[in-house]
Order: structure tokens, then sequence, then C-alpha cells
């Protein structure tokens, strides 16, 4: 670290103008970064940590603008410089890698050309030696075959690999700073850490600075030297990586890290202080008959989706490709109060194997009994009619886009009612979504209102209360807390674990997060490429993993200094 | 390779929709209310007359035997003879189809050139006065009906100014047409070396082109303008930016091509509407287009030139509807797989 700071920020205050007048995002920010730093910003959705990086790279909406204070990049007065100069710098002196690769790339240009693009832009290439150049580049972030991928298109490549491309992009004209901004949210770990860990060492090769943005303590602790945790808009606490995990002084630092899903922790651990209940936690009941049977089960998806009738008589090559096999010959049994985790890396067939038990998705072999009933052998088409449809239900990944919008929270709740449920009378189905509402602790003030008058958490609410409305025998969730932040996650898991003992009802939990499903599940199933790769207690697979694939998945969660 | 494949698929695949315009098309002109025979033999016509007329135009066989009659001289390329004209229908419509062809390109052209620009800049300025502007134009031009803007432009340019030719048809009485190539007397007076008579179409064009133009404003403009909103917010648009790239850039090669797709498919929408139905604006200037044939063929319950008509427009209407898919195609990579 040198004496002089790359990046200066005093002072710093960010309205944005609404209806209701300028609200401020943020609120007298003060950071320094100096050479080959690597800070950590850490806070929850509206602390203003992003908002603040945009602000450097003066890349703030319409609405926003910076009201108070200053900041300087190397000599440089950003908040006074002009749009031709802030064209200059971005991409060149200061670049950015963003959240959601695939929607951060332009979906109609090939990758090659958008980095050449940027290359060109700073005059950092020739017309002449620009490809060349952006195949160097494709390398250094160690995409195979970049000659190749030169050509290729963000829809024909995977996240990981879009994340590669916008690292490129952003490395491209060898920036001195780097802002990372949740660089790798809704990636699989696996992909997680060979995404850090490549920014780290490219980063450290060049000698940049670099501010990592995110949501996870873990992460930013792991890969970070100094971190900043910011609370809605102002700067909380300022420390090093190592003393932060150690010691965290503020408050709110205390109730992030401990809504961290990490190892040796139990869900009640997660709430801070004020939550914890004087009641005791429900005792598991162990495990009744058995609910649910998977035998054999197999998804194949044809190789090209919507080929039409003439299409199919048109070509030649029919025969030549195989249908893709989401799942291959899966088996489990979930009995009655029992929660079985579904654990995988994206594409491994979770979610499709989820969908073939909600009876949304006919699977192509096999047999799925539910309650002695082959349900399996019911159309999926026709299973909104099946007597069973109110005993499986299901709480979504995204809590505001599986409520209509249109709604309100007492009839998204009540949706269930009226098309299945045995409840009539306007007055009678109100009280059951008070009761419902009561019950995963959504005052019954906000019955009334809208999913974008609600908060993240309280939409969780809203869609598990509408799961549980027609008391399922089993509910089916699929990452219900993937969108939320971890102080919320921790309240909502929480919620489901007493849910499930009050109501006496099963759980299959999909998720990529394997400390999340260990606190909830008592069974864990892994899997990969459709199959299933190892299978058992929560504990022993946490604990003592005997598939390679599980070694990697869990080791590739960070791991903070502790 | 595979585009041919795919285009020849769409061809095919438009043939149910083909077979489905000719039966309702023969239908629909057959349970008209109004007596052709009746029509053409005359107001003074006897109704052994009448009868007559109607024995010899085939319309007191059964609808199965007229319908079969039809159906057989349209497999050899025979549309029929329209009784107003005493020509065949084929005949006409190659002399009408052109003109309107070439007044409806010109005048989406025009208007092209003049609402794409505004749309990126009132999406660009959102809310400043250009997107003021924007919209006071496109709601101006597509509230006025297009024979008053015919008219107005009429009585400006034409009566008071002087500056336009007499609004009587595609060329000026003085002038012969250029001999037949395209159809379109611009380019075919162009290929003939005709540059007195291509000067005298152009100026014939111009009014009822802007016309036209004027109309369409609307739609392309609020469409590339919409279109262009929501691409400018999108993620990859921050990416760009955050990479210095310079406003061109960003607006034209990231922002705009995205933005194309909707306004392709509005420009496909506008034109094929334009093409048949801008009778008023060809009635205002004389224009002997397609529209106003198939419109006057109606009123005198004259039956070959409806349906040769409607068909003709079906089959325009699905060979643009495959120039906007081949065009999506070269647009859009992610459309070029999935096709």
């Amino acid at each position: 670290m040198t004496h002089h700071p790359l990046l200066t920020v005093s002072d710093l205050t960010i309205e944005f103008a609404t209806r209701r007048g300028p609200v401020r995002a943020v609120e007298k920010i003060d950071l320094t970064l100096g050479k080959g730093e690597t800070l950590g910003i850490v806070g929850e959705s509206g602390s203003g940590k992003s908002v603040t990086s945009y602000a450097v790279m003066r890349l703030l909406d319409r609405a926003g603008r910076i009201a108070q204070g200053h900041i300087s990049f190397s000599g440089i007065s950003i908040d006074q410089a002009s749009e031709a100069q802030m064209q200059d710098l971005r991409g060149r002196e200061i670049s950015m890698i963003f959240q959601n690769p695939r929607a951060a790339l332009n979906p109609i240009r090939k990758v090659g050309h958008q980095i050449e693009d940027v290359l060109l832009r700073h005059v950092q290439a020739t017309h002449a030696n620009a490809k060349q150049k952006a195949i160097d580049i494709l390398t250094q972030v160690r995409i195979a075959r970049p000659e190749e991928r030169y050509h290729a298109y963000p829809f024909q490549l995977s996240g990981g690999m879009c994340q590669r491309i916008v690292i490129a992009l952003a490395l491209a004209c060898q920036p001195q700073l780097l802002i990372a901004d949740e660089p790798t949210t809704g990636l699989d770990v696996t992909t997680q850490k060979a995404m850090m860990d490549l920014i780290v060492e490219l980063t450290r090769e060049r000698h940049m600075s670099t501010i990592l943005i995110t949501h996870d303590l873990g992460l930013a602790a792991t890969y970070c030297d100094r971190i900043i945790v910011m609370e809605k808009g102002t700067l909380v606490e300022q420390a090093s990586a190592a003393a932060i995990f150690k010691s965290p002084g503020h408050a709110y630092t205390k109730k992030l890290m401990r809504a961290t899903p990490r190892s040796g922790i139990g869900l009640r651990d997660l709430l801070p202080d004020d939550l914890q209940t004087g009641a005791q936690p429900v005792p598991r009941k162990p495990p009744g008959v058995v609910l649910l049977d998977v035998e054999n089960l197999v998804k194949d998806y044809p190789p090209t989706h919507g080929a039409s009738l003439m299409s199919r008589l048109l070509r030649q090559d029919a025969g030549a490709d195989k249908p893709f096999r989401a799942v291959d010959g899966l088996s489990f049994q979930i009995k009655a109060g029992e929660s079985l985790g579904l654990v995988g890396e994206s594409g491994c067939g979770k979610s499709t194997t989820s969908m073939m038990v909600m009876r949304l998705l006919d699977p192509t072999s096999g047999r799925i009994t539910f309650l002695g009933q082959d349900t399996g052998a019911i159309p999926a088409a026709h299973f909104a009619r099946s007597p069973f449809r109110s005993r499986i239900q299901m709480v979504f990944q995204d809590p505001t886009d599986s409520l209509n919008p249109r709604f309100t929270a007492e009839r998204s709740i009540a949706d269930p009612i009226y098309r299945l449920g045995s409840i009539k009378g306007s007055d009678a189905i109100r009280h059951r979504c008070e009761e419902l509402a009561t019950l995963v602790g959504l005052p019954v003030a906000l019955l009334d209102r809208f999913p974008h008058q609600l908060s993240g958490g309280q939409k969780a609410r809203v869609g598990i209360a509408r799961a549980i409305a027609l008391d399922p025998a089993l509910v089916i969730l699929d990452e219900p807390t993937a969108a939320l932040d971890v102080s919320v996650q921790a309240v909502v898991l929480n919620l489901l674990e007493e849910l499930k003992a009050r109501l006496g009802m099963s759980y299959l939990f999909v998720s990529h997060d394997l400390h999340v499903v260990r606190m909830l599940c008592e069974r864990v199933i892994v899997m990969r490429a459709g199959r299933i790769v190892e299978q058992g207690s929560a504990e022993t697979i946490i604990e003592a993993p005997q598939a390679d694939y599980t070694r990697e998945l869990i080791a590739a969660l960070p791991h903070p200094p502790v | 390779m595979n585009l041919i494949l795919q285009i020849a698929k769409r061809i095919l695949s438009a043939i149910p929709s083909l077979i489905g315009v000719v039966i309702v098309t023969f239908l629909l002109t057959r349970v008209l209310p109004g007596d052709t025979a009746a029509y053409f033999a005359g107001p003074a016509a006897t109704p052994t007359a009448i009868e007559e007329v109607r024995k010899k135009l085939g319309l007191d066989k059964p609808l199965g035997a007229q319908f079969v009659a039809y159906v057989e001289a349209l497999a050899h390329g025979d549309l029929g003879n329209s009784l107003t004209t005493g020509q065949p229908v084929t005949q006409d419509l190659a002399a009408r189809l052109p003109a309107s062809a070439e007044l409806t390109l010109i005048g989406l052209i025009a208007s092209m050139l003049i609402s794409i620009p505004l749309g990126i800049l009132a999406a660009v300025k959102q809310g400043s006065l250009i997107d003021h502007a924007c919209r006071l134009i496109a709601t101006a031009g597509v509230s006025l009906p297009v024979f008053f803007t015919g008219l107005l432009l009429v009585y400006v340019f034409y009566y008071l100014l002087g500056w336009a030719p007499a609004p009587l048809g595609r060329l000026d009485v003085f002038y012969s047409p250029p001999p037949t190539v395209t159809g379109f007397y611009l380019i075919d007076s162009l290929l003939a070396g005709d540059l007195e008579t291509f000067r005298a179409t152009a100026a014939q064009l111009a009014l009822p082109a802007i016309t036209l133009g004027l109309f369409a404003l609307a739609p392309i403009a609020r469409i590339t303008r919409a279109s262009m909103l929501s691409v400018l917010a999108a993620d990859f648009i921050r990416t760009a930016r955050a990479s210095g790239l310079s406003a061109r850039t960003v607006i034209i090669t990231y922002a705009f091509r995205n933005a194309m797709l909707p306004v392709v498919t509005t420009l496909g929408m506008v034109f094929s509407f334009l093409l048949g139905a801008n009778v008023l604006v060809e009635k205002v200037f004389a224009w002997p287009g397609a529209g106003s044939y198939a419109v006057e063929a109606l009123i005198a319950s004259d039956y070959a030139p409806v349906q040769g008509f409607v068909l003709a427009m079906a089959v325009l209407y699905i060979l643009l509807n495959l120039l906007i898919d081949v065009a999506y195609g070269f647009i859009d990579p992610r459309v070029r797989l999935e096709g």
C-alpha cells in the first residue's frame, strides 16, 4: 500500500429525485483506496453500496446526482470532470464488472467484437491487430478455444463464461481500478470460486486496485484486504478483513455476520438476539410413513424445442442429434414430516426434478408415487383438476415475479383457496387469509397491499402463505431465499422450519447453498448431470463428504479467515 | 443453405392460409348484397336480359361448380376478367399494384428517414423538448385524416404556390410512361435513361408520398422511442458506458441494433396496411392504385377483381412476413438458430 491513495471519496452524498422529493441514497461517505489494495463494500439491498460505485464511475441514473462531496481518482476530480473526460477514464482507468453477466453483454454482437470495441475506443489496438489482441485477452481470462469463442454470441456461452468475457472487457485496457459489483451473484459456487480466483490473480498481476461490492460478508472477507460495511446509505464500520470477522464492532455488522449461513451452526443461531424468541425450538419429530416415492425418474428434452411438424418433415438429419437427458434415473423417498434437500449446480436437473414432482412437467419414464397414488401417471396438463393438486404446493424462487402484480397480498394468498379450497364466501376466505398471514408472520394490515408495496421478505411470506393455504402434505421450496438479503433469509428459514413442525408438512428443498440445506434438511441429495452423486444425512454429507464432487462443492464455499 | 431451407419451410407453411384465403374471399364475394347480373345488364334491362347476362357469367350454376371453375382458372394463373374495365384481372393488377407499391414505399422511406431518428432522439433525451416535439408530431400525423392532409398539401403546393404538378395520377399527361421493367416509374425511367420522366414522376409522387408518410410517422416514431427506451435501460448498455464507449457507439451500435426488432415488425405492418388501405390518398391524387381498383370493383359487385386483389394482398403479406423473418435473422443471431 502506498501513501498516495488511488481513490479518495470524501463526504459523498448522493440524492435521487423521486416524485416525493429528493431521497438520499448515500450520505456522507468517506473512503480511500490505495494502489494495489482490495476493498470490500458489504451491505444488504438498499445500503447504497452499488450507488457509491456508480458515482465513482459517474454512471448514476438520470434521477441520481452527487449532491455533496468529492471523488478524486489519481489526482482527477471525478465530480468536476467533463463527460468527455469521463468517457476516456471509463474502461481505460476505471472499469467495472457486473452482476448477471449474460445481461451485461450485448446479446446480438459477437463477444470478440465487443472486446474490440473497447480496445479501439481507447486506442489500445488498431483495426489491424484488434482481433489478435481480443483473442489474447480471451486467453488471459482462461477461455478455452479463444479463436472459436471470439465469434460466439453471449447466448451461446455459459454464465461463467459470460462473466469471463465481462472481466475481459473490464481488463482489456489495463485499468488501474476495477470495481466488481456482485460479480458472482447468481453463479454456482464452483464458478464463483473460479471467478473470484481469476479476478484476484489478474488484478494482482497488474497491480490493480479492486473494489468488491457484495452482500456476502464471507466472500468479502475471503478476498479483500479491507472491508467497509454500509447500512441504509451510511458507512457503519471499516476495518481489515480479518479484524471484522474476529471482532465486528458495529451492531449491524454483528447482525450480518450472524445471519450468514456457515458451518457448525443451527437455524436459530442466524437470528439476532432481539428476534430470539424465548420459546423452545420445536423438536423435530421422527419421520413417519413414506409420503413421496420416486423411482427411476427420467426426463428427456427433445433436441430442438418447438420444432414444427413441417420442419421435422424437411429435416433429413432428424436422427442425428440426441435428446438432452436432464434427469437420468433418479430415485428417492420423502417421509412424512421430513425435509429433503436437493443440491447441485445449475443444469444438474434439480429444478426439472422438482417440476416433475410438482406435476408441472411430465416425466419421460419412471414412477412418482405420492400418498400411495401413482401421480406420475396423471398428465401434468390435467393435474390441476386432480384432488392431489392441493396436497403438493410450491414456493418459488423469485418472491416478486411469482406474485401477480395486480393482486393484493390477500388475493394472492386466497388464489388457491378460490380454485381448489372448500372455503366459500368472502368473509370466510378473508378470515382464512388473516389466519395464514398471522401464521407466516405477515402483519394483517399488509394484506390489502400490492406486491410493489411490500418488501422482499414480506413478499416471501406471501408466497409461503399461498403455498400452505390448502394444508399441503408436501411443499416444494425452489431456492425460496436466493433473492433475499441474508438477514431476511435468516428469518424466512426459521419461519419455514417452524411451519414444518407446526403443520406437519414435508419439504423438498431445492438449493445450491449447502449451508442452508444443512440447517433446514435432515437428508440431502447431491445431484450432478441428472444423477445422484451422493445422498445421506445432512450432517454427514457436509462434515464427511464421500464423493469428490461433493468435496469440490464444499471447498468452493468462501472460507473467510477466522 | 440453412436460410434457403428456412425460407422454403415458411413458404410451404403459408399454403394452408392461402387456401383459406381463396375459399373465404370466394364465399364472401358471393354473400355480398347486390346482383352482378342486374348491375351489368343495366338499369333498363328486362328480367330475361338479366337472366341472359347471369347465364353468360356462369352465375346461374351452383356455388360448388362456380368454385371449381374459379379454382381451375386460378391454377392456370387466370384471375378472371374484370367486368368494369373489361380487362383480365391479372393485367389490371400488374399495372396497378406497382403504382400502389411505389407510392407506399416512397412514403414509408420518407417517413422512416424522419421518424426513426426522431424516435431515437426522443428516447435518448427523454423528457426534453425533442421528446415532446416527437409526441406532438406523431399525434398530429396520426390524428389528421389522410384525405385532409392530402387536400391541404394540394391546396398549398399546387394551388397557392404552384410548386407541385396537378394531382392527376402517376405522370403528367404530356409525358409517356417509361417502358415497363419493374413497373416502378422511378426505376424504369432511370433504366431507360430518361431523366426528364424521372423528374416528372418524382414531382407527381412527392405530395401523395408525403401525405402517406405523415400518417406512418406516428407508429414508427412511437415504437422506435419505446423500444429504444427499454433497450437503453438494459444492463449491457451500462456495460458499454462503463467501458467508455462513445455515445454514438452506445446509441447506434449497441442500443439501436437491439431496438430494431419491434421497429422492423411495425414497418412491415404499416407497409402492408398502407399498400391496400390508402384508397383515400389514391382518390385525392387520382392515383391508379390497387386499393381504389378493388373498392370500385366491390361497389360494382364485380367479383373477379376483388378476389384477385385479396389474393394478391395475401401473397404480398406472406412474402412481407417472410422478408421480416429473414431480416430478424440478420439482426438477431438468436432468432437464426431457433428457426
